[in-house]
């Protein structure tokens, strides 16, 4: 199944709308809750992102019986050092965003965590795409 | 043992049920349909918060209690009575007329539930610092809130701290005295008084453990009206002092919104009022909110003290007991030397509560890919449906009756907007849509003269 969803940069008060979406769509689909509330927690970081750092970006899951695929991809500054990226406490977030409650360097590491596959990749002044990968039969 | 069936202390009357519609609308967990003029309820779906009970114009919605004649199948008759009772009276109203008048009703012990708190207090601090991995921990003093999580919240029931309430604590102490003292357990029948209908369901059908310590219920509003007939008349028998114990300050306040927040250490939270925890509970599942160590959740507005069989007004409630624990805080008043923490050790090794295992209602099917053809057709017919939420086809709105469509539990005629479609397109007649609408609001309500 397919599910679409816009984000807006800098409306902190809308974020979170697709993971709530998600949550609603995988509680009547899937039964282990454990694989719902990471997936859950994952997709709302992504979110909280693209608000955080992106002009606009797009939400795009794709569930089969076997897996969920999610891609966040955004129109914003893109990320130039990835690696730095990921290091858990990095974080470029503005003093106002961090009054927020946002903006402690955990959310890229801490989709990561709440994933089974992760992708990364970004062009500086372009954007920057995120695939996520959580599977619902181990194996 | 998780059951199959749960116990509902919440009764539909249907012989009183005029199908207002008025409960299906205010249900939290959407568990209630109007089908053939009735109200009716989806069992496995209720959390007994209660919400039904408050906007029934007819008093259809009934709160089961035991036989108040049950008590005396037992020779030792202990009312346990929760603070939030004596915070129902005015404060002429002084402690030992209530305990006079429940010996005059025929129980033969009277016990408040919060000296419990004095054991769980130290026990829940100790529990904190010990599930540190857990958090935020939640509190188990609400079981319209447990049953909310089991049913709505599966990924945080491992949240849920496992200690009893204090109810259950002061029910295991006062057996256990009567025990000691050489009276046989079977002739020991424990009574609480209830404000609401959940602690009901947690008697009757508890969740993490087999069996309650108590014995019965009885309805907090049937009591109140015995004690207050009973105050007002000045007619009481029993005129010996009770040998009355004083609950702690914390005690006095436990059930009220704050009362566990108030002992807790760290980042702590209390929400009261059922939608209100929803809201909270999504963030906390979706990690939105992070950081917090304890939260004190309670289902009904202003916690106890607005219990739905409550009588006083909430607010007066909490005014009279914040009152009383500030007047015993200054005066000391023996706390620490009561007969109940003789019995700490006892207590705290009967303290935990078993595993609580989450009873999801939201699957649309357990095959995955059925489930998922399932949603498929939600979404279509959400594209047909007007997206009101009248609540005219019987289900409390659009996404519902969808649902309940593709669980073979309605038909997508049972919407206005449908009928007058299917009518214009000649699919159905307008006798046919009379049908349609009589078999779900009764057919009194379709025969009116008008």
């Amino acid at each position: 199944m397919y599910f679409e969803f816009d984000i807006e940069g800098g409306d902190f008060s809308k974020a979170g709308y697709a993971s709530s979406q998600l949550k609603k769509i995988l509680k009547q689909l899937v039964g282990d809750h454990k694989i719902v509330k990471r997936t859950v927690v994952a997709l709302y970081e992504a979110e909280v992102n693209v608000v955080a750092h992106a002009f606009s970006g797009k939400v795009i899951i794709n569930i089969d019986t076997d897996k969920i695929e999610i891609q966040v991809n955004d129109k914003g500054p893109g990320i130039s050092d990835i690696q730095l990226a990921m290091k858990e406490g990095y974080s470029t977030a503005s003093e106002k965003v961090r009054e927020m409650g946002f903006g402690a360097g955990m959310g890229l590491s801490n989709i990561k965590n709440n994933s089974d596959e992760f992708y990364l990749s970004s062009e500086v002044g372009l954007g920057t795409k995120l695939t996520i990968i959580a599977y619902l039969v181990k194996e | 043992m998780e059951q199959n069936v749960f116990h509902h202390a919440l009764k539909i009357h249907k012989d009183l049920c005029v199908g207002c519609s008025h409960c299906m609308h205010v249900c939290p967990t959407e568990a209630i349909r109007v089908k053939d003029g009735k109200a009716e309820l989806f069992e496995n779906r209720c959390i007994d918060c209660g919400e039904c009970f408050r906007v029934c114009p007819v008093h259809a919605i009934i709160i089961e209690q035991d036989d108040f004649n049950k008590i005396f199948q037992y020779k030792y008759r202990v009312a346990l009575l929760p603070a939030i009772l004596i915070g129902q009276f005015p404060e002429d109203v002084k402690t030992s007329q209530i305990y006079n008048v429940l010996m005059d009703l025929g129980f033969t012990d009277v016990y408040e539930v919060e000296h419990g708190v004095d054991i769980l207090k130290d026990a829940i601090k100790d529990y904190a610092k010990q599930n540190d991995s857990r958090k935020p921990l939640i509190s188990s003093f609400c079981p319209a809130v447990i049953r909310l999580i089991q049913v709505k919240f599966p990924a945080l029931v491992d949240n849920i701290i496992l200690l009893h309430p204090p109810l259950d604590i002061a029910a295991l102490y006062y057996k256990k005295k009567l025990i000691d003292q050489g009276v046989d357990e079977s002739d020991i029948g424990i009574f609480y008084i209830t404000p609401c209908a959940a602690k009901i369901a947690a008697v009757k059908s508890p969740v993490g453990e087999e069996k309650s310590p108590i014995n019965g219920v009885i309805n907090m509003d049937f009591i109140f009206n015995k004690v207050y007939t009973s105050v007002r008349r000045g007619d009481f028998k029993s005129k010996a002092e009770v040998d009355q114990e004083y609950l702690s300050p914390e005690g006095t306040v436990w059930s009220l919104t704050n009362g566990e927040v108030d002992v807790m250490k760290g980042r702590c939270l209390a929400i009261d009022g059922v939608h209100n925890v929803m809201d909270f509970l999504e963030k906390i599942e979706n990690e939105e909110i992070k950081d917090v160590d304890f939260l004190e959740l309670r289902a009904c507005d202003q916690s106890c003290a607005g219990g739905v069989l409550t009588t006083t007004n909430r607010f007066l409630t909490v005014e009279r007991l914040k009152k009383q624990a500030k007047h015993l805080k200054k005066n000391n008043t023996g706390i620490d030397s009561k007969d109940i923490l003789k019995y700490r050790k006892y207590l705290n090794e009967n303290i935990n509560i078993g595993k609580i295992n989450p009873r999801s209602m939201m699957k649309l099917d357990e095959n995955m890919a059925e489930a998922m053809n399932k949603m498929r057709r939600v979404k279509e017919i959400m594209k047909c449906l007007p997206g009101v939420d009248c609540g005219a086809c019987g289900a409390p709105n659009c996404q519902a009756l969808a649902e309940d469509i593709v669980q073979d539990r309605a038909a997508i005629n049972h919407c206005i907007f449908i009928q007058r479609l299917f009518e214009k397109k000649g699919i159905i007649d307008m006798d046919q849509s009379h049908d349609i609408m009589k078999n779900i609001w009764g057919k009194e309500k379709l025969n009116r003269k008008c």
